[in-house]
């Protein structure tokens, strides 16, 4: 009989300990349980986006990658030929050095331009002038146009011979311009036409004009400090946070311009305004190469990320974080 | 001594608060950059009423003589636009409703709900925004192309179905977060799930910041042009951006035919806009927000 109540005693007792020990691990899972609730929740909320991610961004870069080191034409089978499209690009294609002249200099141009106009823009509608929303409104505007219709319309004002802009360079007795029909003035043309639509930038750089708090700007004039001083030593160490918010966000898109490429020059004059987009676009979809035009996307996607990295290690140095804004 | 200090510090401030000079000019500044900006507007207009003689007349005249308004329904013929705008509203009615569906939830999952690597994911997720589009667009083609698709609006819809444009997942959980807690913590007490509480006490609260994503998007879908170009091959199912630069390419010297036409494309975009541009401006506004 001993033997059974030791046996119950030390089953009882392990049960007890197995009890507290599922005590504490149904407190555990219990607390695991939320959160796995909230882990299981929470995914199903992301699937969709996180599938797109997977379906839409990471399965075509890795086959990007793959199909740039094959020689895929539409009309036979893919052959594998490693970095051959690679070495035809750096080597043997001056189109593709053209190409990449072409988009960074549009973009180097471009960008500082349509970023300083924008922020111009924002300074003057930061004073507290009268009709502040009609203004805002029509700065504004113009960025919404559809890029092709707008195209369309530049395209029309830089015509050479009845074009608005020529016009206007005779009336205050200019010599006339070949605009984009030339080689050396179609990308500052271009560069022109990208200050139209500067408003979604000239509005953040407005809302960031807005949060400088104004007792910087007294404690300047307390110092005897002019509006220069103001800008230099105020507004702009202020506004680098969204200097750099807009400094990335431009220069991704101006190095994929597309548009103007294929509606107003086609790549020209003399390949002057081939853009590598519209590079990357004609080999893929007009001559089917899209081994090689894989390679050439390839190497934007390089480009990007060898800026933005650029932008991010020196941003440090000059981007000025105030108060808990990071 | 500390009293004449304090007035002449007051007169400094009143000297220089007021500004009213610099304020003029400003809006002097305001006045005439405004005036170049609408330019070409207006240059659009006059060319799209013009007969063919006179637009080709320079120095360029402003008025035209006589207003020619047979150019609206020739381009407007060239150009099958009611056919081409059915088109872009099958690709763009969908597509909105897809990028708000999937766009909120994820908002939502990446910031009302605590999970482990949720912020990473995000962070992951708003990386693609540094990818160029050309590079995904190639081998999507050819998978598209794979499985027949190629020359239909599927390629142009699903992918908002998927959460396409992270910046509006951004722009969502940017909003969703600065809501109170309490909103949620009260509906689980009452022993909402998530989804409930996503469905009816988020969405309703949030019903500004989806108007931005609603408008934002439709506006994307209906200046796409790049997509449009690659999937459709047949005229009839052309959207009116990849119409009017066919137009383009065939009436290369019409100008003022082809100035209506874009006028047409424009003037939709236009209405939405002066209606709905508060939301314009916050949603941009946003986006800015913690640079």
């Amino acid at each position: 009989m001993k033997a059974p109540d030791s046996m119950t005693h030390i089953s009882s007792s392990t049960a007890l300990a197995e009890r507290s020990l599922d005590r504490s691990a149904t407190a555990k899972s219990r607390l695991s349980k939320r959160q796995r609730r909230e882990l299981y929740w929470g995914l199903g909320f992301v699937s969709l986006a996180v599938g797109g991610f997977v379906l839409l961004k990471i399965v075509p870069i890795v086959a990007s990658f793959v199909i740039s080191l094959t020689d895929w034409n539409v009309a036979r089978a893919p052959s594998f030929i490693g970095f051959d499209n690679y070495a035809r690009m750096l080597t043997a294609d001056p189109l593709f050095w053209k190409s990449l002249w072409v988009t960074a200099y549009y973009s180097l141009f471009s960008v500082p331009v349509s970023m300083a106009f924008a922020f111009a823009l924002a300074m003057l509608l930061n004073n507290k002038i009268p009709a502040l929303g009609l203004f805002r409104t029509l700065f504004y505007l113009p960025s919404i146009i559809p890029i092709i219709a707008s195209s369309i319309l530049w395209l029309w004002m830089f015509n050479p011979d009845f074009g608005l802009f020529n016009a206007g360079l005779d009336l205050i007795g200019l010599p006339r311009q070949r605009f984009i029909y030339e080689e050396s003035q179609v990308i500052p043309s271009l560069v022109f036409m990208s200050m139209w639509s500067v408003g979604p930038m000239m509005i953040i750089f407005l809302a960031g004009l807005q949060d400088v708090p104004n007792q910087l700007y007294e404690a300047v004039e307390i110092d005897g400090g002019n509006a220069w001083h103001k800008l230099w030593h105020v507004t702009i160490p202020m506004m680098t946070p969204t200097i750099l918010f807009n400094l990335l966000i431009s220069i991704v898109a101006a190095l994929q311009t597309f548009v103007q490429a294929f509606i107003m020059t086609e790549g020209g004059p003399n390949n002057g305004s081939l853009f590598i987009v519209f590079y990357i676009y004609r080999k893929a979809f007009q001559e089917q190469q899209m081994g090689y035009a894989s390679a050439l996307a390839w190497a934007l996607f390089l480009l990007i990320c060898a800026l933005s990295i650029l932008v991010f290690r020196t941003s440090h140095r000059w981007v000025f974080y105030h108060g808990g804004d990071n | 001594m500390s009293a004449m200090e304090e007035t002449s510090f007051k007169e400094m401030i009143l000297r220089k608060s007021p500004g009213v000079g610099k304020r003029r000019f400003a809006l002097l500044v305001c006045i005439t950059i405004s005036l170049l900006m609408m330019l070409p507007l207006a240059w659009l207009v006059r060319s799209s009423f013009m007969e063919m003689g006179q637009i080709f007349i320079f120095p360029p005249e402003w008025i035209p003589q006589p207003f020619r308004f047979e150019n609206f329904p020739e381009a407007l013929t060239v150009i099958p636009f009611f056919q081409y705008f059915l088109n872009t509203m099958l690709i763009l009615v969908p597509s909105v409703v897809g990028t708000l569906v999937s766009c909120s939830l994820a908002a939502y999952g990446f910031s009302r709900l605590n999970w482990p690597g949720r912020d990473l994911v995000f962070g992951v997720l708003l990386s693609t925004l540094m990818l160029p589009y050309i590079i995904t667009l190639l081998p999507t083609f050819l998978m598209w192309s794979r499985i027949g698709f190629i020359d239909t609006y599927v390629p142009l819809v699903v992918p908002h179905w998927l959460g396409f444009h992270v910046f509006f997942i951004f722009l969502l959980r940017q909003f969703f977060k600065n809501l109170p807690k309490e909103l949620d913590e009260a509906a689980e007490i009452d022993g909402a799930n998530p989804l409930q509480v996503f469905w009816y006490i988020i969405l309703p609260v949030s019903r500004p910041v989806l108007l931005v994503v609603a408008i934002l998007s439709g506006l994307n879908a209906w200046n796409d042009f790049l997509d449009p170009l690659v999937y459709i091959n047949s005229s009839d199912k052309y959207t009116l951006a990849l119409g009017l630069a066919q137009f383009t390419g065939l009436y290369t010297s019409q100008w003022n035919l082809l100035m209506a036409a874009s006028t047409v494309i424009i003037v939709p975009v236009l209405i939405v806009f002066f209606l709905t541009q508060r939301y314009f401006i916050e949603g941009v506004t946003m986006s800015g927000l913690k640079g």
